[in-house]
């Protein structure tokens, strides 16, 4: 595999290593503390699993007061930082490197405060993006970015990232739903930024933070936005003979002002594929399958859904499947949610995740399975079509070197496809390592040059999460 | 002072170039409107953002929009209602609230960050700002974000220089999200409740799936300062629901349910509601040509009341509530009294307070902007370094 590169390893720090494992057991207590081979191994990748390296400790901290103490500490001595959640992250976010210190949330899951009158809730970092809507569920309350990984993924990661899902074209990213941090700097300050007001004091440092890929702080707690549930949710199928047709369907429902929670978009080979898994009684005769989605009372939601039938019906629809049941429902998103994992079962893949603007969905379609073909692999399309944001499953034998780095190859001419269409390298799974080298397509020089400025006004010794998302020549300039 | 007026975003560029080299501040205006706000900029060059103008990208079933920062938003608001679009954030006029002329600007509403009543469900101005295009204090044209929905590529500039009130760079260009605006709208008025009633009727409103687009109480007697005065003076809490006409009936319906008991219920038909809420997002109730010191005060919804009522046992003010109360605006009859005033901010679970309108005398002696932390000041400064070394883009404006 023609291998992203890391950073060189500072040997210096792992000769210490002996020392700095005693000193991290000083701040948070040995049961806090990962340092044997058998039991890093877990935490030597994450959902980015072609890549990965052995950290030298893993700290597990349970407490804001904690982490500042690690990061003091970590801060004295030199040592680079990489922040984890749940590691799901699917560009390598969390990848550890051999000279730094992995500072895991897990430990740090409670929910520290619901607020239904102020529709807030304040959290460690460590939780599940789940566990938030589920806290509130009886109330009549949820937490709106719902991305796929959704069960296991944490808030801190999510803020990381700033995650996604699929009803965010209603309810916006996590940067829209989010309303403070605690954010512990690279030197062990604690700050708080944000809180239970809707409007922050001073610089947008909030909006910064957020999907800053671990670079500027660690988040120890998130006050995050909760939003009263719709009386109502009915997702409903269309199969079309076309992904053209699917994708004009799309701006169609979007130019007629009808904005669904969710249009989720799946050409035939995802079809297929979600199907043998979830047996969701998707049409295994179409090209292309949507998922919309719309909610609020029956009366809108029979308003909307008849405007949308007609639209489809414009365009050759062959299949319309309304659900009929939460049962149908909860069955609909199940394919859709679990199309990663299913497309894991039959082979190996590698996930883009490129926006583009709406009017060039169908040409970046047609592009992308020109491009796979031309290195004669097979894609799947599953994503978002109604904001745009695609996730073209490359799928390779991993274990056939030449097969994997020809679907790597692949995948970066998909994002470049991306850029020269108008659109961007990541939509929501962040830069990582998997994009950073493509980061200068996106971004001229001095574009980065004042990305990285502001990283260095964070982090001046650049030791937070420092392989990642920036290329690693010519960071001087910063 | 020089006044400059680029009629080129290289020609802006070249103009801040040279201002860095002498290591001369510039002032940056967009129409003007706001220039009353914060901390009086002495520089030694104006340039402003007025030959700057046009929409430069609009394809309505992509629902985003792009236009030069010196388009007026009088044009882009035609636009976008010539195609049923809007910008959803609800961006306020606050001209007859500051008593100032010109045209406001998108870009100077992207660059204060503002928003109005529908905040509360829509999100702000930033939340809605997909893209800009900037020159920073160095003189570089750089672009951040883009015409996507979705983007987690790099560090989001785009959500600092929103609310950075020029100190960070001269937006050029701004993408905003936009979407389409719906059928009808109408106001529920709830009568005669005092403020904390009001407060609670409020967050039981917004725990419903009615999706309320709007919540302000307008206690006695500014509710006869909007919408021409039809709500009459008693204390008015005003419920706002968009859609379409059937749905519209249905969730009023749904909220009077919920709110049975609360007080006597007004319904304002439609007309009435768009100028009640233009009124309210526009500070209408302090449009008064009066020049008496403002605050704008963001605070856990559930706290506004709470607050105002400490503030009042404490200075002579009086307030009216938007976004379920979490926005106070407060008019001080005397002195300014910001010490009172953000203490109890600090006093009722934290926020910050913004002195929206007072002479320049009065805003050159207390901060404006809510002071921070020394922790995040320090933090803003290094931020603010990286993208204005030498200090020149409106030095001083959000200053303590």
């Amino acid at each position: 595999m023609s291998a992203i590169a890391f950073l060189e390893p500072d040997a210096g720090v792992i000769a210490r290593r002996g020392a700095i494992i005693a000193g991290l057991v000083e701040c948070v207590g040995a049961d806090g503390l990962v340092s044997e081979e058998r039991e890093l191994k877990p935490f030597e990748t994450d959902g980015f699993a072609a890549y990965r390296r052995m950290p030298l400790a893993v700290v597990l901290p349970k407490t804001t007061a904690e982490v500042a103490s690690v990061m003091r500490f970590l801060h004295a001595e030199g040592v680079k930082v990489v922040a984890r959640g749940a590691g799901t992250s699917l560009s390598g976010g969390a990848i550890p490197e051999e000279d730094a210190v992995v500072l895991g949330l897990s430990r740090m899951s409670r929910i520290l405060e619901i607020d239904l009158p102020n529709r807030l809730a304040r959290v460690q970092a460590g939780v599940t993006n789940l566990a938030i809507s589920d806290a509130v569920d009886a109330d009549g309350f949820f937490y709106a970015p719902d991305p796929s990984s959704q069960l296991a993924c944490t808030i801190g990661g999510n803020i990381g990232m700033n995650s996604g899902g699929a009803h965010c074209l209603k309810y916006g990213v996590t940067t829209n739903n989010l309303l403070g941090v605690t954010l512990v700097l690279a030197d062990g300050t604690v700050t708080e930024i944000g809180g239970g007001a809707l409007d922050g004091a001073g610089l947008d440092l909030l909006g910064l933070v957020c999907g800053s890929e671990g670079q500027l702080g660690i988040v120890t707690e998130a006050t995050v936005r909760l939003i009263a549930k719709p009386e109502g949710q009915r997702p409903v199928l269309f199969g079309f003979p076309s992904s053209e047709s699917a994708s004009a369907c799309v701006s169609d429902i979007i130019a007629a002002g009808i904005v669904p929670v969710a249009i989720e978009f799946m050409d035939r080979p995802a079809i297929a594929i979600c199907e043998a898994f979830a047996h969701a009684g998707y049409p295994l005769d179409a090209e292309a399958l949507l998922i919309v989605e719309v909610e609020g009372s029956t009366v809108e939601m029979d308003a909307m859904l008849r405007k949308i039938v007609d639209i489809a019906h414009r365009h050759a629809v062959m299949t319309v499947k309304e659900s009929q049941s939460a049962y149908e429902a909860a069955l609909i998103w199940k394919g859709r949610k679990s199309a990663f994992g299913a497309t894991g079962r039959v082979a190996d893949y590698i996930c883009m995740d490129g926006t583009v603007p709406l009017s060039q969905l169908t040409r970046v379609l047609r592009q992308t399975a020109e491009i796979v073909a031309a290195y004669g692999l097979r894609v799947a399309n599953v994503f978002h079509a109604g904001d745009g944001n695609m996730h073209p499953l490359i799928l390779y034998n991993v274990n056939d070197p030449v097969e994997a780095e020809k679907a790597e190859a692949a995948g970066m001419d998909i994002l470049k496809l991306c850029v020269e269409a108008g659109g961007c390298l990541t939509g929501e799974h962040g830069v990582g390592i998997e994009k950073r080298d493509l980061m200068r397509h996106q971004f001229s020089k001095a574009e980065l040059d004042q990305q990285m400025r502001v990283r260095a006004a964070f982090d001046p010794a650049w030791r937070l999460n420092p392989s990642k998302v920036f290329p690693l020549d010519d960071r001087g300039a910063a | 002072m020089n006044h400059v007026v680029p009629s080129s975003e290289l020609e802006a560029a070249a103009i801040i170039r040279d201002a860095a080299a002498r290591g001369e501040s510039v002032e940056i205006v967009g129409g003007g409107t706001k220039r009353g706000v914060g901390r009086p900029v002495e520089a030694a060059t104006r340039i402003s953002t007025a030959g700057l103008t046009g929409v430069t990208a609009y394809n309505p079933a992509e629902m985003v929009m792009t236009a030069r920062a010196g388009t007026p938003l009088a044009e882009i608001e035609a636009a976008l209602a010539a195609n049923s679009q809007r910008l959803s954030f609800e961006p306020p006029d606050f001209r007859a609230f500051l008593a100032s002329a010109g045209e406001p600007t998108i870009g100077a509403l992207a660059a204060a960050n503002l928003s109005g009543p529908r905040r509360i469900v829509a999100g702000a101005a930033r939340d809605s700002l997909l893209g800009v295009r900037f020159i920073n204090g160095a003189g570089e044209i750089l672009s951040s974000g883009g015409r996507v929905m979705k983007n987690v590529t790099g560090l989001d500039l785009v959500k600092l220089l929103a609310g950075s009130w020029g100190t960070l760079g001269l937006l050029t260009e701004v993408t905003f999200k936009v979407q389409p605006a719906p059928e009808t709208e109408e106001t529920l008025a709830v009568r005669g409740l005092l403020d904390d009633a009001a407060a609670n009727a409020m967050a039981h409103a917004l725990a419903t799936s009615a999706e309320v687009s709007g919540a302000a109480h307008l206690p006695e007697p500014l509710s006869k300062t909007v919408g021409g005065g039809l709500l009459g003076s008693d204390p008015a809490t005003l419920l706002r629901v968009e859609g379409f006409a059937e749905s519209v009936r249905l969730r009023i319906e749904k909220l009077k349910a919920r709110l049975a008991g609360a007080g006597a219920f007004e319904t304002v038909g439609e007309a009435h509601s768009r100028a009640i809420w233009r009124d309210i997002g526009n500070v209408a109730p302090f449009a008064d040509e009066t020049g008496k010191p403002v605050w704008r005060i963001s605070l856990k919804p559930t706290e506004g009341h709470a607050f105002a009522l400490a503030l009042r046992r404490e200075a002579l003010a009086s307030v009216f509530y938007d976004w379920q109360g979490g926005l106070v605006w407060a008019r001080l009859e005397d002195a300014a009294e910001a010490d009172i005033v953000r203490r109890l901010v600090r006093a009722h679970g934290g926020g910050h307070a913004t002195l929206w309108r007072a002479s320049p005398a009065i805003r050159a002696a207390v901060s404006p902007f809510e002071p921070q932390t020394p922790a995040l000041t320090a933090l803003s400064e290094r931020v603010r370094k990286a993208f204005d070394p030498k200090g020149i883009l409106n030095p001083g404006r959000m200053g303590p």
